[in-house]
């Protein structure tokens, strides 16, 4: 192990495992690459479902879109893809080596976004959809043409803004970690891998609702 | 080296064992190989739960009418021994037992990338044990390992959920094993372990982590939608509402049926191993032999549609599945024939572990055929829920699977331990198991050609004959396991020190001490050979 290795592990850095900084940071890039594949999967098998279920059902999958509010959901995109662009700055601000009040402010502005679409779904959407008895197997009532169709929508709606929802929220339990590590000054140039791969996870956190909101808000000639 | 020095060494050195004492420096160890037996005692102990209930499902069909159980109980007793027997212990016993211990080593590695990943993976594999155990315990669950809908989203009143979650939760140890693996493979290897130069058996480590990937999560997100379903029914496979149960069968077996593959990919790696060690010869073919591990990965994933021939899948998508059934032929083919094709010639000796790879090639083989005679059309018409159905994937997963891990612990036990088995009881078990293990599942191919069908608690009277064969195997083939669990255990204390390489085998795991040192190499390793390469090593002195 060369000097600067041993140096590494001493501040604690680099674990005991890699050879080398570059290859821990090479490592965790990939593992968090082929989480995400998992993800893909995961998501992969709603999407599958709710693919088939609305070339079956077209119609009344239709009428559940219509229900949705499209400027709440459109406004989320914006707050999503907005937030991608104040992690992708976090990351690069360490990475150049910018002070670190500014990596922490980014990582802030990106959780905020984060909380603020939350807010937008839970206490607008979900409320809502609430009000106006929409939650399968909770107060579903809807009684127009094709309710049962309606119905699956629903089903689907919930299951997969909720699944995205938990992502989203997972993810600002991260950051929330990153900003303390940031805060004691862990990162660097050389070392700012765990940022990089946090930013890798947010980044499809939108990019799975950049396929949810066509799907779900924009079917049936809106 | 005299046998005194070596018990010396054992004793006197420092290795991953005696590194540290205590039950928390095993609870929070980070070490891959302490990692891989806490996964070996779990995996056992559950063996041991799943076994129980085959037994008793055995001594049920002594009798047509059913000689101890009530048909309900029956049920159970079915369902529960396939969850037990392909989610907490084939799939994670040779990846997460054989490939923790060596994969690291196999490689020049210090470790897993993620060893705290690795330790946080068998801690999910506990939780979803726990809540398995809590289904058997409190009532059970009849709906077979398969869950179909809607009898198990709407009317079965018995553990579900259960069952389903603990299935969900171990999932994840799965997919999280399988990430650590790739990673590790990819980015950990010595200097000079090129991709070309690595152990067969890390190339189906390799095929098997892309099935953990990619297969696991669609699995649990169907376990997920059937948990919904269930609590909620909100009719995603109720068709009341237009929900297709059938769209449950093709999710359920877009994952279960590469998880065979889970199951036998490794086993097929670990018999690599032991052909090249026993007949001291380079695998034949080992490209072949390596890339087919990755076609067995590819096609796997396109193959389920044929569980359902006969479910009310249309009949193009049937002929469309049943070609590519076909097709995975072609890669395990290449590897019956390779090994073959290593013997040949090859310096063979029949130690227990050599007895296990041979009869490994023997039953898998009779499996594999067998499956072509389920892959086809009309065939299956007359097989599918019949008895041929399960000794064939016995004879795969049993005969194939469990074949390959014993044979593997056999092979590296001196490794992990540091100790000797004896010889003439391990050879003995491998034979007491061949012989049990056909004589119960052979008899089974017969009932089910002749119509009997599976998950009956009784049957008519004409096939008594066979099913008291069957049983009589199954004790057999239950002795045959206890006794490697007597003598391993004894092994561990009273054992004669194995010393670095009692195979005198090549790969890098037998150049280290055993056990070896916590982090695995005293210098890293460089690698300047291909692997297997027996022809370049000094020839056995006769004298010893």
């Amino acid at each position: 192990m060369s000097e600067t290795a041993a140096t590494n592990v001493h501040a604690g850095v680099l674990e005991e495992q890699f050879e080398s900084l570059q290859t821990q940071h090479e490592a965790r890039k990939l593992g968090m690459w082929i989480f995400l594949a998992t993800e893909v999967m995961f998501f992969g098998g709603v999407f599958t479902c709710y693919t088939l279920y609305r070339e079956m059902y077209l119609p009344g999958f239709e009428q559940g879109s219509h229900l949705l509010e499209v400027t709440w959901g459109a406004l989320n995109t914006g707050v999503l893809i907005l937030s991608s662009l104040t992690m992708a700055l976090a990351v690069r601000s360490a990475q150049v080596g910018l002070r670190k009040l500014i990596t922490i402010g980014l990582l802030l502005m990106t959780m905020l976004l984060g909380v603020a679409f939350l807010a937008i779904k839970f206490i607008l959407e979900w409320h809502h959809d609430y009000v106006e008895h929409l939650v399968p197997g909770i107060n579903f009532s809807y009684t127009g043409p094709y309710s049962a169709h309606v119905q699956l929508f629903f089903c689907f709606y919930f299951f997969l803004t909720g699944l995205h929802a938990l992502h989203l929220i997972i993810g600002i339990g991260i950051l929330a970690v990153l900003c303390v590590m940031a805060w004691r000054g862990r990162f660097s140039p050389q070392y700012y891998s765990s940022l990089e791969v946090a930013g890798l996870y947010w980044h499809f956190v939108d990019i799975i609702w950049i396929f949810l909101f066509p799907l779900l808000y924009l079917i049936g000639g809106r | 080296m005299s046998a005194d020095v070596a018990e010396l060494s054992t004793r006197s050195r420092v290795h991953y064992l005696n590194a540290s004492y205590g039950i928390k420096s095993w609870l929070l160890t980070t070490d891959h190989k302490r990692i891989g037996l806490l996964y070996l005692v779990s995996i056992t102990f559950m063996f041991l739960v799943g076994a129980g209930a085959a037994a008793l499902m055995r001594l049920q069909l002594l009798e047509p009418y059913g000689a101890i159980v009530q048909p309900a109980t029956y049920n159970k007793l079915f369902s529960i021994h396939g969850i037990i027997m392909v989610f907490f212990f084939l799939i994670p016993s040779i990846p997460a037992v054989l490939g923790n211990f060596l994969v690291p080593l196999m490689i020049g590695a210090k470790d897993v990338a993620f060893p705290k990943l690795n330790l946080l993976s068998w801690y999910i594999y506990v939780i979803g044990s726990l809540f398995t155990l809590y289904c058997v315990i409190f009532g059970g669950v009849d709906t077979g390992w398969t869950f179909y809908t809607p009898f198990s989203s709407m009317y079965s009143n018995t553990h579900v959920l259960a069952a389903a979650l603990g299935i969900f939760i171990t999932g994840f140890s799965s997919i999280l094993t399988g990430l650590n693996f790739i990673v590790t493979i990819h980015r950990m290897r010595a200097p000079g372990m090129t991709w070309f130069r690595l152990p067969l058996f890390i190339w189906s480590i390799y095929a098997t982590s892309i099935i953990f990937v990619l297969g696991t999560p669609v699995l649990a997100i169907t376990l997920f939608l059937l948990t919904l379903e269930r609590v909620l029914h909100v009719g995603i496979f109720d068709p009341a509402v237009g929900g297709d149960p059938l769209l449950f069968q093709h999710l359920f077996w877009f994952y279960s049926h590469p998880a065979v593959y889970i199951m036998v990919l490794p086993a097929m790696g670990v018999v690599s191993e032991l052909i090249a060690a026993y007949s001291r010869k380079r695998i034949y073919g080992y490209s072949f032999v390596a890339f087919s591990s990755l076609a067995i990965a590819f096609i796997s994933f396109l193959v389920w549609g044929h569980h359902m021939f006969v479910s009310g899948q249309s009949i193009y998508a049937g002929l469309v599945f049943s070609v590519l059934s076909f097709l995975v032929a072609i890669p395990s083919a290449i590897k019956v024939f390779n090994w073959t094709a290593t013997l040949y010639k090859g310096s063979i000796s029949y130690d227990a572990p050599m007895l296990y790879a041979l009869g490994f090639i023997g039953l898998f083989t009779m499996g594999g055929l067998t499956g072509l005679f389920l892959a086809s059309l009309a065939t299956d018409v007359h097989l599918h829920a019949t008895y041929f159905v399960v000794a064939h994937f016995h004879y795969i997963m049993v005969g194939g699977s469990v074949m390959g891990f014993m044979g593997g612990i056999h092979f590296w036990w001196p490794k992990i331990t540091g100790r000797l088995y004896p010889d003439k009881w391990a050879r003995l078990a491998a034979l007491i198991i061949f012989a049990g293990f056909n004589l119960t599942f052979f008899p089974q191919f017969m009932l089910g050609y002749l119509g009997m069908p599976r998950r009956y608690a009784v049957y008519p009277a004409q096939f008594q004959a066979l099913n008291v064969m069957s049983t009589a195997g199954a004790t057999i083939l239950g002795i045959g396991y206890l006794i490697p669990l007597i003598y391993l255990i004894w092994s561990i204390r009273y054992g004669p020190a194995a010393g670095p390489n009692p195979w005198r085998a090549r790969g890098l795991e037998w150049q280290t001490p055993s056990p070896p040192p916590k982090e695995n190499f005293e210098e890293t390793p460089i690698v300047t050979e291909e692997a297997y390469s027996y022809a370049t090593m000094a020839p056995e002195k006769s004298s010893v």
